[in-house]
């Protein structure tokens, strides 16, 4: 009884707040709605007992991701014009055939739990639940099924993450100081003024945790939910805390952008360089059992390799990417006109350079 | 031994789930940011403290309950410092804290 509750309060909040990020006028305020979702998402999981991708989606949904929307609102400006209402009704018009059509196809998927479904009754899958224990000894079922069984799928993800850093950088660029701009020197928090010393102090001493956890979650992928992309975003978001703490410059000179930049090839090179290791050790591409004598723990060493992999690239892109949003911040508010009609009130009694950096 | 700590802890969830609830209530009924940035904060901290006793009475001593006790501390220190940063950054936007001023319709017994 208290799990039906439990699962329609959370159903009907996501509803709530869908209808509710639709309709605001203010994208601020949609950025935000849409993090909270994301969380909810993440509870929605842990009810239905998935905790590694609960913890991704509430690592990615609700907090990079949230702050990579509002920092490009922050660039492009966050009021959302009328709209004419024959182009909503075309919008609405495909949403709801959509809609329906998704609908309709709910009504032959089986109850969740029904001993007959066919992820119960796979042979596939049965073989993955009985025997990768066996095989892989691993206590933790997901991460051999992401790293190894499946490790083409990961493989994959880990490209498109890799992508996506790549089309940052090609899209938008690091920062580059305009010709004709006055340097503004945001320094972010400066070290002798009183104006921020709650935050800065929290702020310094949280950081090392948040690596800390960021490298035990990497750890821990093997007995609990955890591994390479829930890792590469808290660390990442430590780096964030940093960075925001001490200014873009600083953050630049102590990791370097074009670290990062070979830092996303890394990655990316350690995932494949192990299945290719694996081929010029006679076996199959991203068969580990090649790299060590006993095959359990040639399986783990190339478990360990390929989410180390992930976790580089998805810290170095997500850093990247946060870099390259900053970098074009600080050049618009070089200029404050257009900070101006870009925001919200105008910090008039505030210098605009350190305003970025106090939020 | 093993009732009371469950009575205990029983208590602890229940408290700190009609806490979060009267956070809730807080946020929605008060007039100005800063109010409700303090129903907010202190409330919802004081909720997960009492949730996450609550549960750590229940996990014992041992690895989860080392973890609950991490996430109360990592949770104290965020929620406050967040609701710190959140009232700065309007405080630079401009925004004033209501005064006391009566407000039309209601403001005859409130002269404080």
């Amino acid at each position: 009884m208290t799990a039906i509750l439990v699962d329609f309060g959370l159903l009907l909040s996501l509803v709530a707040i869908a209808i509710a990020a639709c309709r605001t006028r203010d994208l601020f305020g949609a950025a935000m709605l849409f993090g909270i979702f994301s969380l909810l998402s993440a509870a929605l999981f842990v009810v239905l007992d998935a905790a590694d991708v609960a913890m991704t989606e509430a690592a990615v949904g609700a907090g990079v991701s949230t702050i990579l929307m509002l920092s490009t609102l922050a660039v492009t400006g966050h009021k959302v014009r009328e709209r004419p209402l024959q182009r909503d009704m075309v919008a609405l018009g495909v949403t709801v055939v959509l809609g329906g059509a998704l609908v309709y196809a709910t009504v032959d998927m089986p109850r969740i739990g029904d001993p007959g479904a066919p992820v119960q009754t796979d042979a596939v899958a049965q073989h993955y639940v009985e025997v990768s224990y066996e095989e892989i000894g691993i206590e933790n079922l997901v991460t051999p099924l992401l790293a190894s069984y499946r490790g083409y799928d990961t493989l994959g993800e880990t490209a498109v993450v890799f992508t996506a850093g790549i089309g940052v950088l090609a899209l938008i660029g690091r920062r580059r100081r305009r010709d004709g701009a006055p340097e503004v020197q945001a320094e972010g928090v400066d070290i002798t003024a009183d104006r921020h010393r709650i935050l800065r102090v929290v702020g310094r001493q949280l950081i090392a945790p948040i690596l800390l956890y960021a490298v035990y979650v990497q750890a821990h992928g093997d007995y609990g939910p955890g591994g390479g992309f829930q890792a590469g975003v808290i660390f990442a978001s430590g780096l964030m805390l940093y960075m925001l703490l001490v200014g873009i410059d600083e953050a630049e000179r102590v990791i370097s952008p074009k670290v990062l930049e070979k830092l996303i090839a890394l990655g990316l090179l350690l995932y494949g360089g192990t299945g290719v290791l694996n081929m010029l050790q006679g076996g199959n591409f991203l068969d580990y059992r090649t790299l060590a004598h006993d095959p359990k723990h040639a399986l783990h060493y190339g478990i360990l390799a390929v989410e180390i992999g992930v976790g580089i690239t998805v810290t170095a892109v997500i850093t990247t990417i946060i870099y390259a949003f900053a970098g074009h911040l600080r050049v618009r508010i070089a200029a404050p006109s257009i900070a101006e009609a870009a925001g919200g009130s105008t910090p008039a009694p505030v210098d605009p350079s350190k305003d970025l950096e106090e939020a | 031994m093993s009732l009371f700590l469950d009575i205990v802890s029983w208590v602890l969830l229940v408290a700190g789930g009609l806490v979060s609830v009267v956070a809730g209530v807080g946020m929605l009924r008060f007039p100005d940011l800063f109010t409700r940035m303090h129903a907010a904060s202190m409330l919802d901290t004081l909720g997960a403290m009492c949730v996450l006793g609550g549960l750590a009475l229940q996990a014992g001593f041992g690895v989860v309950g080392f973890k609950l006790v991490l996430v109360f501390l990592f949770l104290t220190f965020t929620t406050s410092t967040a609701a710190h940063a959140l009232a700065k950054s309007a405080t630079a936007a401009g925004l004033e804290p209501l005064t006391a001023e009566p407000r039309r319709g209601d403001g005859a017994e409130d002269e404080a």
